[in-house]
């Protein structure tokens, strides 16, 4: 019998814990799989990869902690445990398991870096410990327990000083403090934050350059060093916030080589097996280095590393846990050398993260040590430039504008989301690049090639001739960016290059700077040089539009849906071509289609490529609402799009014309208008009654959508609309409940699989709402739903995957939104009711034929899909359910029933009606309820000032919020004391619920 | 202006010279694939007479700085280059790279595309190529005795430590000196055509240094240098140990094409152990040729199995195909010297020999 491994994930996406770990786990569960071993996954985030039933032999969605993994140890047996794949979580709970004895009563061995090495890597203080024994320098710091410990150091170290708690991810609860104010709420902060109410303070190094190294042992003790990164950013903005290039960029030899010593020294002191991110802090005026911070296990920072250089630091990772030693490993992507060497890079690789900011206009953009960034976008290059340009052209999103010099000034001193491009705004005014550099210790190399970015603009403004265009695109400027420099558009210029043969080449990520002879399908597009592939040969080539940056509102979700529609095709004999640029995820691995191209997302990287590799057909519908935007774009350019033809999705999409296709399939919905000025939407409010839901159009995620009760809020909405927005639509505001159907159509027959209700009323993002699937629906309304769903989708004789927000009040039922593409919702269905339902939308596509499940489906168990917020990152925004989704993530849980799987939802949190619990309805003294330790729950429904407030001192504290009466009345009714839960496996196609 | 690399086989990539190229001059083309260490590779004299194509694209970031030298003037013959960077940003920058370039007179082509052009050169394996304005077919004689150009004329003495050592002079970097010197020697450089002279300073250990082109080339000395290697303890890196192996009756050849970069996987048999090492060299000891020698295989690459590092069966002479020394590269391989110097620093060293 195989030996079974448990591997632990990393639950839902936050701020700091993203889609890179599901990237790390596929890859993880994939190679153990590899090895012939049986692996069991515990991870109850539904909308990745990970938790496919391909990826692992049994998966269960059930809480991370230590109760309910023992339940599943009990019953699983498991020889092994791996836990260096899923994030800070996974360590935390393995270490949590090893204390607790869990490991031991169950005599099971932890594989890869033990967990005292981890503990040696993760508790500051054993930390500091061993950098002294091995004489490696770390700064100035003392760990710190009370206020008074705090102020007595900085009596000694004077400020400024930075906090970072311990056992925390994404520095969680840190911050710099420049005077005793500032500590004194820094300590509150953080020591409640750790676990073990545990900060270090240190003294403040702001200024020097920040360097990682991702570096990999084997149990033989063999180090490598896969990559080494610069920060854009020098220290006092953490990494994830940080503008990084891949190699460093202004290190000289001994330098690189100095860190990269230390790196494998700690490495190995720390007996790490598998991979290690090692931070440093480097004097960029001498040799003076301090070691600032080790991960031990799989990162952010190392799905970077694996994408920049090629080399699959997590499935390598995996093996070495399992025993392999790195020089009897080959190097994938040769195939004949081996996994024990370090990569070359002979192109440039920049990272930029993306921010949540554009959602949350009322949040704390400042960057420190804090992680704020949702996700990330990566870009690849043979100039910096070029890289720079890229990376920026894969945000998908405008560049803030700064109406004044003061107000750029404002991002450039305290950085900010927005520093990078008020650097550029005041380049432009003509600051120069010393002044700059004075005020944000950025080192002039990169300052210079802002600079050099930048004099493109004036360049392209006064001469686009031929030579002028083909050498701009050495340094990656955009069509686009043309365009706008010349009061033009971006096809003017597509077709331009078209006239006069001005193509991009394409090369490929090879590991070893072409010194080894690899045939590797991870290309980029360059300017510089010339193509060293061909294009695909292949009687059927489909290339799949990704949705790029992980962001609230396009999650991890549509990777899922990208990576099973390649799945899909692949079966179905296509050849798979994937455009991405997010290097956290299982769609860009090269292994998975048969071709990357790591490439922005504009209209003019994906008709490069299509040309290029001239496809017969191209998926726009897996990729969220960043991939269906190109459809119409596409089309125009001659490529044939699978699925819904633009004016399909312009009939749903387009508020007018949708609600005319509805009125003539006599399909109801609510009341509302289009309106394409604010004159309109004015009048429009005359015709209805308050309240209105008012939605601006082309936005992600619920972005700016508001409830209107009053000509004044209406007003203060108006001002907030953009160009851009417009049509408006406004609605009448109807209360009820909001049901949702994800269905697969082929034009004739179209498949729902079950009912998904909210448990919060309509008004609620989807997206932030709780949902049950498969819900139980009234039979009536049951019908209607369904009845209106397929009639939606036979009238437009839709082919392909399509998710219907239905609002139900009463007896009516109301058609509010569709979303002719994968949704969010997909993988939830897919995975509760053990259909491949995207599979069988990319047959309905491509026009093969498929067999629906004849008979009515029996789904044997209830799954409750519920929001995370990364209020640990955002703690100052009030997230009161409304319109606009906040939450970055989602969980989910299955039992047996509805209750049993928001008795699990709820399970971390204290009984209802405990002293923990403060109920703003029934109990008086918030302050002193918020200084108690047990203090966990707060319930405020309310929309004045003072409760947001309220709301925003709890989130701080760490509390959970309820603000609206389902959600609570849920927790209240489903979490009781005591009880403890039984654990779920739902597998492939059959299940089993065990006790 | 316009500059064009032509390789033997014909292939040619166009770029821009770094000046009027009215002559065209030739070399062996041969490849770094290191992502720092440029002007460490620039002024290594194992290079001399070598045009170096560099494979990452951005050369010159940090600028020029006497501490990065090997050895006092850059020993190529000339550079290409996707870019070369005019600006310097570090601290310890005296010059730009281009102006440093420009005003050593090496010749170097921008704007290639060095990707490609490393592709070809791995697919010809090493060859000879020419810079020059319009294309120029290189001759395909190879050049010989590079050795004795940077082989220095008479002996110098370094540092003044308790531990005494020869360095015997093939092309010496710094480094070399450099790694010595820390652990406490005084170093006597000899070149090594006057090897002969190290019995009369009675060292206490002898260190050969690396070196250009084929050790071959120093053939006619080999009797000289055995004579010391029975007397004193004996480290001997790259070019050294190729002339130890030679010294001992074992064979070198010429690879297809040389190891050359930072990242080398190398494997010590004694203990497993895999380390990564910095690398340079077109020629290999054959592993066959060691049999009949007292010589042993220490040391193998992982990827390609050829020979890394030798050591003697019964005296203290051992030996590296790499670079402990790094610059550029990884100082994984220091241990080498505190191997050799644990061996200098026993008290019993003369008596073992």
């Amino acid at each position: 019998m195989s030996e079974k491994v448990l591997v632990l994930g990393s639950g839902p996406i936050i701020i700091g814990q993203a889609a890179e770990f599901d990237y790390s786990g596929t890859q993880g569960c994939i190679a153990l799989k590899e090895e012939g071993y049986e692996v069991v996954l515990v991870n109850n985030n539904p909308a990745t990869i990970m938790t496919d039933p391909a990826i692992a032999d049994s998966v269960y969605c059930e809480p991370l902690t230590v109760e309910s993994v023992e339940a599943i140890i009990k019953k699983e047996r498991p020889d092994a445990l791996l836990a260096g794949l899923g994030g800070q979580t996974a360590l935390n709970l393995a270490v949590e398991l090893q204390q607790k004895g869990v490991m031991d009563a169950h005599e099971l061995k932890v594989l890869g870096t033990s967990i005292d090495s981890i503990q040696k890597g993760e508790d500051r203080e054993q930390f500091r410990q061993v950098m002294r024994d091995t004489e490696q320098p770390v700064v100035e710091s003392q760990v710190i327990t009370t206020f008074d410990a705090a102020r007595a150091f900085t009596e000694k170290t004077g400020f400024p000083v930075i906090s970072r708690p311990a056992y925390t991810l994404g520095g969680r609860g840190g911050g710099i403090a420049h005077n005793e104010e500032e500590l004194r709420s820094l300590m509150k902060d953080g020591l409640k934050a750790s676990p073990i109410s545990q900060v270090i303070l240190e003294k403040s190094i702001a200024g020097f350059k920040e360097l990682e190294y991702e570096v990999m042992r084997d149990t033989n003790g063999t180090c490598i060093s896969v990559c080494n990164m610069e920060n854009v950013d020098p220290v006092g903005v953490h990494t994830g916030d940080s503008i990084v290039t891949a190699p460093s960029q202004t290190l000289t030899d001994k330098e690189y080589q100095m860190l990269r010593t230390s790196a494998l020294k700690i490495v190995d002191i720390l007996e790490v097996i598998g991979g290690c991110n090692v931070q440093f802090a480097l004097d960029p005026a001498s040799r003076q280095y301090y070691v600032i911070e080790v991960n031990p296990r799989v990162s952010r920072s190392s799905a970077l590393a694996s994408k920049a250089t090629g080399y699959p630091i997590a499935k390598l990772a995996a093996k070495l846990a399992l025993g392999y030693r790195l020089d009897e490993l080959l190097n994938p992507l040769t195939g004949y050398t081996y996994a024990s060497f370090e990569p070359a890079l002979d192109y440039v690789v920049v990272k930029f993260p993306r921010w949540p900011f554009d959602k949350f206009a009322g949040a704390d953009r400042t960057l420190g040590t804090k992680m704020k960034a949702t996700g990330e976008v990566m870009a690849i290059d043979r100039t910096l430039e070029a890289a720079f340009q890229k990376a920026i052209d894969s945000l998908d999103q405008s560049a803030p504008v700064f109406n004044e010099e003061r107000d750029a000034w404002e991002h450039v001193k305290k950085p900010t989301d927005a520093r990078f491009f008020a650097l550029l705004h005041l380049m432009r005014k003509g600051t120069t690049t010393e002044e700059l550099f004075a005020a944000t210790q950025i080192d002039p190399f990169f300052l210079d090639t802002f600079e050099r970015m930048l004099s493109w603009e004036q360049r392209l403004a006064e001469d686009t001739s031929v030579r002028t265009i083909k050498e701009a695109k050495l340094y990656g400027v955009s069509d686009a960016k043309i365009a706008e420099v010349t009061g033009t558009n971006e096809r003017e210029w597509i077709k331009f290059r078209e006239e006069n043969s001005i193509k991009p080449s394409y090369k490929i990520v090879d590991t070893c700077a072409g010194e080894f002879e690899a045939e590797t399908n991870y290309a980029y597009s360059t300017y510089a040089g010339v193509t060293e592939i061909s294009p695909l040969r292949a009687g059927k080539k489909a290339l799949i539009v990704g949705a790029g940056p992980i962001r609230i509102g396009q999650g991890v979700e549509f990777d899922y849906s990208s990576v099973k529609a390649i799945e899909s095709l692949q079966k179905s004999g296509y050849t798979t071509i994937m455009i991405n640029n997010n290097p956290e995820t299982v769609s860009t691995d090269f292994e998975t289609a048969d071709r990357l191209y790591f490439e922005p997302l504009k209209l003019e990287n994906i008709l490069d490529v299509a040309a290029f590799e001239k496809v017969d057909v191209v998926f726009t519908a897996f990729g969220g609402q960043t991939a269906l935007n190109v459809t119409e774009a596409v089309e125009k350019a001659g490529y044939k799009v699978a699925g819904a033809s633009s004016e399909t999705i312009a009939k749903l999409e387009d508020r007018e014309a949708f609600y005319e296709l509805l009125q003539m399939i006599d399909v109801p919905h609510v009341p509302g208008e289009m309106c394409h000025s604010p004159e309109e939407a004015r009048a429009a409010a005359h015709t209805y009654q308050y309240p209105l839901l008012c939605r601006p159009s082309y936005v992600i995620g619920g972005q700016g959508m508001v409830v209107i009760h009053s000509k004044n809020e209406l007003e203060s909405a108006l001002q907030e609309m953009e160009q851009r927005h417009y049509p408006l639509v406004m609605d009448q505001f109807i209360s009820g409940e909001e049901v949702e159907v994800e269905l697969v159509s082929n034009g004739s027959e179209v498949f729902i699989p079950g009912l998904m209700a909210h448990i919060e009323k309509a008004g609620v993002h989807s997206g932030d709402s709780m949902a049950v699937f498969p819900a139980e629906v009234e039979g009536t309304i049951r019908h209607q739903v369904e009845t209106f769903a397929k009639k939606i989708a036979t009238s437009i004789n839709y082919k392909g995957i399509m998710n219907i927000q239905f609002l139900v009040s009463g007896t009516n039922v109301f058609v509010l939104e569709v979303n002719p593409r994968s949704s969010r919702t997909v993988p939830i269905v897919s995975k509760t009711a053990a259909l491949p339902l995207i599979d069988w939308a990319v047959r309905a596509m491509v026009g093969e034929s498929i067999c629906f499940p004849e008979k009515t489906l029996h789904i044997p168990c209830v799954a409750v899909k519920f929001p995370v917020f990364s209020s640990h990152a955002l703690a100052e925004l009030d997230h009161k359910l409304g319109a606009n989704m906040m939450s970055t993530g989602e969980g989910m849980y299955i039992g047996e029933t509805k209750e049993e799987a928001l008795a699990k939802v709820f399970e971390h949190l204290p009984p209802a009606g405990s002293p923990a619990c403060f109920d703003e309805d029934h109990d008086d003294d918030f302050d002193t309820w918020l200084n108690t330790p047990e203090a966990a729950v707060y319930h405020n429904e309310g929309e004045t000032e003072e409760a947001r407030e309220k709301r925003v001192k709890a989130l701080k504290a760490g509390i959970t919020i309820f603000s609206d009466p389902d959600a609570y009345r849920a927790y209240k009714e489903n979490r009781k004391d005591g009880s403890r839960t039984r654990i779920a496996l739902r597998k492939s196609v059959e299940e089993e619920v065990i006790v | 202006m316009k500059g064009v690399i032509q390789l033997e086989d014909g292939r040619s990539f166009e770029g821009t010279a770094s000046g009027e190229w009215n002559v065209p001059l030739e070399g062996e083309v041969v490849f770094y694939t290191g992502m720092t260490g440029y002007q460490e590779v620039l002024t290594d004299p194992s290079y001399r007479g070598q045009i170096v194509v560099f494979t990452y694209p951005l050369i010159g970031n940090y600028g020029v700085s006497e501490t990065a030298n090997e050895s006092a003037t850059p020993q190529v013959k000339g550079a290409v280059m996707w870019q070369c960077s005019d600006e310097d940003s570090h601290y310890q920058a005296e010059q730009s790279l281009s102006f440093y370039m420009s005003d050593m007179n090496i010749p170097y082509l921008t704007g290639v595309d060095t990707r490609a052009l490393t592709k070809a050169i791995r697919a010809k394996g090493t060859c000879r190529a020419s810079l020059s304005k319009e294309g120029s077919s290189p001759s395909s004689v190879e050049a010989v005795g590079e050795v004795y150009e940077v082989s220095g004329e008479k002996s110098e003495v370094y540092g003044e430590g308790d531990i005494h050592l020869a360095l015997i002079d093939f092309g010496w970097k710094s480094s070399i000196l450099q790694k010595l010197l820390d652990r406490g020697a005084k170093v006597t450089v000899v070149p090594f055509s006057q090897a002969a002279d190290i019995h009369s300073i009675e060292p206490d250990g002898i260190v050969l240094s690396n070196g250009p082109g084929d050790p071959k080339d120093v053939s006619g000395k080999l009797a000289e240098f055995k004579d010391l290697f029975d007397i004193f303890p004996v480290f001997g890196i790259c070019y050294g140990h190729q002339v130890i192996s030679l010294a001992y009756g074992a064979d070198t050849e010429k690879l297809p094409f040389g190891h050359r970069g930072a990242n080398h996987p190398v494997k010590d048999l004694e203990n497993g152990r895999v380390f990564i090492t910095s690398q340079n060299h077109n020629y290999v000891v054959t592993a066959e040729s060691l049999e009949f020698t007292p010589l042993k295989v220490r040391m193998v690459n992982v990827n390609d199995g050829s020979v890394e590092g030798v050591v003697h069966d019964s005296m203290p002479i051992f030996s590296a195909q790499f670079h402990p020394e790094a610059n550029p590269g990884p100082e994984d391989a220091e241990w080498m010297f505190e191997e050799f110097f644990a061996i200098l620093r026993k008290k019993e060293v003369k008596a073992y020999v």
